[in-house]
């Protein structure tokens, strides 16, 4: 079950990841926390723990949209910070731009109050061969 | 720098916020101008159950933040940070139930930008879990700080 796909993940249990699936898309949220903080002074979230919840919104999508045995191995991931993370609840949605057989390349956004008004967004590939680890 | 940047403000930063202090993120000192941080082995931090090797989201928070340490190294002295963009490079599997290491050096520093390339391994630096290039924005003295927009709307329409 893909609903459930976060649940079994110890670091997106860490970040006690919700994932809302309403019909082929899936909405991450990651809710607040006082350790998520990561500069007290402002306060602001970590952005660390926003990329990590884009890179996992990226994977519960990929694991939707294109079931396999393995989960999607991320081969790389650009997170571009657009504002600060302000101590409430994010939300997060991952796109598949392009998949073939075996990379899939997907973008995800994330953002708090406002659709529209995105604090990080992400631009990743994910490896999909069951078979393959990437190169070592 | 002074000996208490160094030794007492730089660990602080390393593992003092709520978030790095929940990770177990730990200052391992510093080696010329690069600067490294551990992140002990957990199970909590596992990305993937079925082999326990540990989360990318955790190897991507301690590339972004050993980065920022990186930052503070060659200013010198603490100055709010942003980061403004992180590329993460996963080159392999971490090793399950081993620590992992990263180690970041920031190669140019301008008024308002910083320049990181940081790496992630488990003890050999030449062979890396993972890679990353990153950017920062640095507040120079008295300027508009990182983080601006969360004043209120209030407050910011008011000044208008």
């Amino acid at each position: 079950m893909t609903s459930s796909l976060l649940d079994s993940l110890p670091y997106a249990r860490f970040l006690n990841l919700q994932t809302q699936i309403n019909g082929d898309e899936i909405t991450v949220v990651m809710p607040f926390a006082d350790r998520l903080i990561g500069n007290p002074m402002l306060p602001a979230l970590h952005g660390g723990a926003t990329a990590a919840l884009l890179e996992m919104a990226a994977m519960a999508q990929v694991s939707l949209t294109y079931p396999r045995l393995r989960l999607p191995r991320p081969i790389n991931v650009t997170v571009a910070y657009l504002r600060s993370g302000r101590p409430v609840d994010v939300f997060a949605r991952a796109r598949i731009n392009k998949a073939g057989r075996r990379v899939a390349h997907v973008v995800a956004e994330a953002w708090q109050d406002a659709r529209h008004e995105p604090i990080a967004a992400l631009t990743a590939h994910f490896l999909l061969d069951p078979d393959e680890t990437p190169p070592a | 720098m002074t000996d208490s940047f160094l030794n007492t403000l730089l660990p602080q930063l390393a593992s003092g916020a709520a978030h790095t202090h929940a990770l177990g993120f730990a200052f391992e000192g510093l080696k010329g101008d690069r600067v490294r941080m551990r992140v002990p082995y957990r199970e909590d931090l596992i990305g993937d159950p079925e082999t326990g090797i540990l989360a990318g989201g955790l190897v991507t928070t301690l590339l972004d933040h050993v980065g920022g340490l990186a930052v503070w190294v060659t200013l010198g002295t603490f100055r709010p940070v942003a980061t403004l963009d992180l590329r993460v490079d996963y080159m392999r599997a971490a090793t399950p139930g081993r620590d992992l290491l990263a180690e970041a050096r920031c190669y140019r520093l301008t008024r308002n930008l910083a320049f990181v390339r940081a790496w992630a391994f488990e003890d050999d630096p030449t062979d890396p879990v993972a890679a990353a290039q990153s950017a920062y924005m640095v507040s120079a003295e008295g300027d508009h700080r990182p983080g601006a927009n969360l004043k209120s709307r209030r407050t910011t329409e008011g000044a208008a």
